[in-house]
């Protein structure tokens, strides 16, 4: 099949590259691993759940360091799953407005906004919710850059995956099925409860946890309004500190087991997603199957 | 679809209300952040905000050095990671599509790389490039950091490009007894280009917008970067800072942020005109 030279050489030269490509993801968790190691071996996976508090860089001063990781796991779990429950009815009614409710038009120019919405960087986010949205919440009940802030600023950001996502899904329902609602005399509502939303189910779970993922791996936006205090938040109002937050927080002047501990929350990371995405494919595989 | 008009009873009605007026928060919280953005950075705005330095920790004076740094580290990117992401692409595409282990491991690479979150690829860069290879925090470090983080979009783009060139045209080039290469180059290629656009598109818009990644690859030095193995402060990590660490700096970290999301557009706009001329025309013309 492939006679001339530079057949066979482009051939192997794809191939290199898309091992390279492939090697990247490889090359990550061997870093991950390598450079949390000295935490890992020191301090031991259990403390990182079990000590008093995060106080890591005492360990430097020949102290005994603190690497509670609880904290900053609840902060992150918290506002992605405010965010995801108040983003997911928001985003299927988005999608549901696109597909169905609005005319042509109106429906163009409202999936042209989300898109845009998707293209806007997380950081001019962050300033509108440390200028606009955290004194709006400080003046209703202080401090303002709080877990609330938190949640509502990650909704807008994933909003715009789950509507789009959910809306292509909703398109992929097949015609027929909705000549046949048609055809019963259902009304609008009736047609979307009964038919198209459970013929979308799959899409529109996977849309959920797409977002659900990025919610987890945000970080400057959620850095900029929740508040980043080390802390249990007891209501929405409390600051909180997220893992990805800690990590661009402290990794600037981190040295030794610190710095090491911190790649380590980057594992806790790595691992929540790649749980993530072993349920988005559980569920896809079962609904393919079904 | 036609909904009769007769058929409708207080439970449609109700949710008919609670879509519009959902789309119309939506749309009201985008036109209130747009709206807040220009209102307070317009007025900071000038020729010299764009080509001046910074002074006094970026209270006065401009973000020349932050557009130049920004420029440079988005074209580190697309330097390294258009020829793996375009020829990746080609491999599935073209000679891996039936599966194979090779194939299947590296479309699942691909996958999970997607969903690293950005922080990670700063965690990754950092001890990579930054210390590791010994770049230390410059400009280098954050391009190649960001071409790690944009593969997967620009590969997935460009890949669907490629699947979407009609059969026929490969057929024919065979009958003909073009070589594979020549298929590529001539036939593949620039009917693809539609793909590769969107990929380079999406990209672009990601790394354009990095922060996290950044913070800790290309550092914050808001000096005019003399070469690649300089620190260099992206735009994006200007707001950041302006934002957080200067009080008094709020306006210009939204007149910084017009300039950011404007150079977005000016370079999406731009990708799309000179990709749909250079390639495509070569297909129009053969």
């Amino acid at each position: 099949m492939f006679r001339s030279t530079s057949d066979r050489l482009l051939l192997g030269l794809l191939r290199c590259v898309s091992a390279l490509a492939a090697a990247v993801v490889m090359l990550i968790v061997i870093f991950l691993v390598i450079e949390s190691w000295p935490a890992l071996r020191s301090v031991g996976p259990l403390r990182f759940f079990t000590d008093p508090s995060w106080h890591p860089a005492s360990a430097a001063g020949g102290g005994a360091g603190r690497f509670n990781l609880i904290p900053m796991l609840i902060g992150t779990l918290a506002s992605t799953a405010g965010a995801v429950m108040l983003a997911t009815p928001l985003g299927i009614a988005s999608a549901l407005f696109c597909r169905f409710y609005a005319p042509k038009r109106i429906a163009t120019g409202y999936r042209r906004l989300l898109e845009l919405l998707t293209g806007i960087p997380s950081v001019v986010f962050g300033l509108w919710g440390l200028l606009v949205l955290a004194p709006l919440i400080r003046q209703w009940h202080p401090p303002g850059q709080s877990l609330l802030a938190g949640v509502l600023i990650l909704t807008v950001m994933i909003l715009p995956t789950v509507a789009l996502l959910s809306e292509s899904s909703l398109n992929s329902v097949p015609r027929a099925y909705l000549r046949g609602a048609a055809a019963l005399g259902l009304s609008r509502w009736a047609t979307i409860r009964g038919v198209v939303l459970p013929a979308a189910r799959g899409g529109i779970v996977t849309a959920v946890l797409l977002a659900t993922g990025r919610a987890i791996g945000e970080t400057m936006a959620v850095l900029m309004v929740a508040g980043n205090v080390v802390q249990v938040p007891h209501s929405v109002f409390d600051p909180v500190r997220t893992l990805t937050a800690n990590i661009a927080l402290e990794l600037g002047y981190a040295m030794d087991i610190h710095r090491s501990a911190l790649f380590v929350s980057g594992l806790v990371l790595m691992m929540m997603l790649a749980a993530l995405i072993g349920l988005a494919e559980w569920i896809g595989g079962g609904r393919m199957n079904a | 679809m036609v909904w009769q008009p007769g058929r409708t009873d207080w439970p449609d009605r109700t949710v008919t209300v609670v879509v519009w007026l959902t789309a119309l928060t939506v749309t009201g919280v985008f036109l209130w952040i747009v709206g807040d953005v220009l209102r307070h950075g317009l007025s900071g705005l000038s020729w010299g905000f764009l080509i001046e330095g910074p002074r006094d920790t970026g209270r006065a004076g401009g973000i020349g050095p932050m557009i130049v740094s920004t420029l440079l580290v988005l074209g580190v990117c697309l330097a390294v990671s258009v020829p793996i992401g375009v020829g990746t692409a080609v491999w599935l595409a073209e000679f891996a599509r039936g599966g194979g282990l090779f194939g299947r491991l590296v479309r699942w690479s691909l996958d999970v790389l997607a969903g690293v979150p950005s922080i990670v690829f700063g965690l990754f860069g950092n001890a990579l490039f930054c210390i590791y290879l010994g770049m230390g925090f410059s400009i280098l470090s954050g391009g190649l950091t960001l071409a790690c983080m944009v593969l997967p979009l620009l590969i997935r783009s460009c890949e669907a490009g490629l699947r979407a060139v009609p059969d026929d045209y490969r057929k024919a080039a065979t009958a003909l007894g073009l070589s594979r290469s020549a298929v590529l180059w001539r036939i593949l290629l620039p009917a693809a280009t539609p793909g590769l656009v969107v990929g380079l598109v999406l990209g672009i818009g990601r790394a354009l917008g990095e922060t996290a990644a950044l913070l800790f690859t290309s550092g914050y030095v808001d000096r005019m970067p003399g070469s690649l193995m300089d620190s260099g402060r992206t735009l994006s990590v200007h707001i950041y800072d302006l934002a957080m660490n200067v009080p008094g700096g709020q306006n210009r970290a939204y007149a910084t942020a017009i300039v950011l999301i404007s150079l977005l557009l000016i370079v999406n706009v731009l990708t799309s005109h000179l990709a749909d001329r250079w390639l495509h025309r070569r297909i129009t013309r053969t």
